[in-house]
C-alpha cells in the first residue's frame, strides 16, 4: 500500500517561454506544498521523458535543477502509459521500504517547444522503422486502423465516438486549467476536419504544454487519505502491424491484475480515470475493461452515466481530449484529478462519492497497459 | 513461391514482400529476425509472399506527417492479412474496405518503394 500525499498540476495549453524543466518544477513544487513536505523529505524521484528535452539522465537533470539529492532516481519510458507506470513503481518502492517519499513528476513544452509538425513526426516514430514508417503513418493513423476494425467488428458509428469528445469537453468547461473549454456538439465533432479516417480533429487529443506531479509516500502526511491499493500491467505488442488482434488488447488482463492485488471488483468502483488519447481509445478501454458492453460507450456517455454527477464519473477534468496532452504529464493529470476528487477538492466538478477509483492508461498503439486502483481511506 | 535466402524485399528496394516461418512450431511472421519469436527456434525460413490477401483494417490519412508526404495525402494506409498467414501494413486503393480481397503491386512514395494493394479481380 502507498499514499498519494500530494498532487500538483499546471494549466495545459500554449505556455510559451516555459521549458520542460520549468513545467516539471512548477508541478513538483505544487505537489510538495500539497503534501506538506520539503525537498529534503524526498528520497525517491521518478520522472518520464520529454520529446523537447531528450536526455540520457532526465531524472538527475531534474533533481539537480529542482534541488533534490534522492537516494533513488531514474526515468521511465512507456509512451502514454508512462504516468501510471511511474506511479505503480513509486507504489512498490514505498511499499517495499526502498523509499519513503517518492516524487513522480512530468512536464513538457510539447506544443510551443517544437510546433505541431515536429510533434506529429516525433510521435509517429513509435512505428516500425523498416516496415511502417516508410508508409507515412501517424499516431492518428495507427489509431485510425484500430478504429476501423473495432467499429466494423462491433457496429459502432462515428457519431457514437463523437459523444466521448463531447463529454470530455463538457467536463473541461468546469476546469479553469483546461486547454479547450468551449462546449462542442456531436455535429461539431462530425464536421471537424479529417485527420486519419474514421478519426477527425475533435476525435484526437491536442498537443499541449503542461506539467503534473504527485508525491507517493509510505505514510500519510496530512488529513487527506488517498492510497494506491493495487496495480497491474500487460504488454502485448509494440507495433500495430504485430498486434495479435485489434479487438482485444491488454486492458482486461492489466485491470484484472490490479483488482486481484487490491481485492476489489469492478462493481466496487465509483470513479474512473481512463486514458483518452482518441475517442476510440476511450471507447475501447471502457468496453474491454467491461465498464460498458461492446459498442455502448458513446450511448452511455450521452445518457450522462459518466458526468461528474452521474453514476460513474469519468475524467472529470476533461481528459487528454480537452484538458490536454503534454506527453507523460497527460495521464498524470488524470491521477491528480482522482486525488482531488477523493479529497473533496474538485470544486464545480466534485463527484458525489468517489470512494474507489480505477485508473487505466495505455502506451504505443494500445500496446502497453497500466492499471491502478486508488481508494479513499476512512 | 520462391525461396529467397538473399532476403530482398520492398524494405530494401526490391519489388517483393517477404515473410518468415519456423520449421519447429510453424509460426509465421513479418518483421525479420533470425529466430522464431514464438518458440525461439533457429530453423527459420525466409520466403517471398504471393502478394494476395484480405483487408483487415484501413485508415485514410489526410494529415501527412512530413512535408515530403503532404502532396500524396490523402492516402489509404491499410493492414492486410496475407494469404500465407502474416499481417502487414501497406498503402492501397482508397475504395478498399475491410474484408476485400486484394493483390499487391509496388509504387514509389517519396523516393521509397512501397507495397500498394488493389482490389483482386476475381476470375
Amino acid at each position: 500500500m502507498s499514499w498519494i500525499t500530494g498532487v500538483g498540476l499546471t494549466r495545459f495549453g500554449s505556455l510559451p517561454g516555459r521549458g520542460a524543466l520549468d513545467l516539471m518544477s512548477e508541478a513538483a513544487g505544487a505537489a510538495l506544498t500539497d503534501a506538506g513536505l520539503r525537498r529534503e523529505n524526498i528520497d525517491g524521484l521518478i520522472c518520464g521523458y520529454a520529446t523537447t528535452l531528450p536526455h540520457l539522465m532526465l531524472s538527475t537533470v531534474f533533481a539537480e535543477h529542482f534541488g533534490l539529492q534522492p537516494h533513488y532516481a531514474h526515468a521511465i519510458q512507456l509512451g502514454g502509459a508512462t504516468g501510471f507506470a511511474m506511479a505503480m513503481l513509486a507504489h512498490h518502492l514505498v511499499d517495499s521500504g526502498a523509499a519513503r517519499h517518492v516524487l513522480v513528476v512530468a512536464g513538457e513544452n510539447r506544443l510551443t517547444g517544437q510546433g505541431r509538425d515536429a510533434a506529429v513526426q516525433a510521435l509517429a516514430q513509435v512505428g516500425h522503422p523498416d516496415y511502417e514508417l516508410p508508409l507515412g503513418p501517424t499516431i492518428p493513423a495507427y489509431y485510425g486502423l484500430v478504429a476501423s476494425r473495432y467499429m466494423h467488428e462491433y457496429g459502432i458509428g462515428e457519431a457514437d465516438l463523437a459523444e466521448l469528445a463531447v463529454l470530455m469537453r463538457r467536463h473541461a468547461a468546469r476546469h479553469p486549467g483546461a486547454q479547450f473549454r468551449a462546449p462542442i456538439t456531436v455535429a461539431d465533432v462530425m464536421g471537424s476536419k479529417p485527420i486519419a479516417a474514421p478519426l477527425k480533429l475533435l476525435d484526437c487529443c491536442p498537443v499541449s504544454d503542461g506539467g503534473a506531479a504527485c508525491v507517493i509516500s509510505r505514510e500519510r502526511t496530512g488529513a487527506p487519505g488517498v492510497r494506491i491499493i493495487g496495480a497491474g500491467q500487460a504488454h502485448t505488442h509494440q507495433h500495430v502491424s504485430a498486434a495479435a488482434s485489434l479487438t482485444a488488447f491488454g486492458a482486461a488482463p492489466a485491470v484484472a491484475r490490479a483488482f486481484a492485488a487490491a481485492e476489489v471488483t469492478l462493481g466496487d468502483v465509483t470513479y474512473l480515470s481512463i486514458y483518452d488519447s482518441f475517442t476510440i481509445t476511450l471507447a475501447i478501454l471502457l468496453e474491454e475493461i467491461g465498464i460498458c458492453g461492446r459498442g455502448e460507450a458513446g450511448a452511455q456517455a450521452r445518457a450522462g452515466r459518466f458526468d461528474h454527477d452521474g453514476a460513474l464519473p469519468l475524467n472529470t477534468h476533461g481528459g487528454l481530449l480537452s484538458y490536454g496532452h503534454c506527453g507523460v504529464g497527460g495521464a498524470m493529470a488524470h491521477l491528480v484529478e482522482t486525488q482531488l476528487q477523493m479529497t473533496g477538492r474538485a470544486g464545480a466538478r466534485q463527484a458525489r462519492d468517489p470512494g474507489l477509483a480505477l485508473l487505466h492508461g495505455d502506451g504505443g498503439v494500445l500496446s502497453s497497459h497500466v492499471s491502478l486502483v486508488v481508494e479513499r481511506a476512512r | 513461391m520462391s525461396r529467397d535466402c538473399t532476403g530482398g524485399d520492398w524494405t530494401g528496394g526490391e519489388p517483393a514482400i517477404a515473410y518468415q516461418s519456423c520449421a519447429g512450431c510453424r509460426a509465421r511472421w513479418y518483421f525479420r529476425r533470425d529466430f522464431c519469436p514464438r518458440c525461439g527456434g533457429r530453423d527459420v525460413a525466409l520466403d517471398r509472399a504471393a502478394g494476395t490477401g484480405t483487408v483487415y483494417a484501413t485508415t485514410l490519412v489526410a494529415r501527412a506527417p512530413t512535408e515530403a508526404l503532404r502532396p500524396h495525402a490523402p492516402y489509404l494506409v491499410l493492414l492486410v492479412d496475407a494469404d500465407e498467414g502474416f499481417r502487414m501494413m501497406a498503402h492501397g486503393d482508397p475504395r478498399l474496405r475491410i474484408g476485400d480481397r486484394v493483390c499487391a503491386r509496388f509504387v514509389r512514395l517519396a523516393d521509397r518503394l512501397i507495397p500498394y494493394f488493389d482490389p483482386l479481380s476475381e476470375g
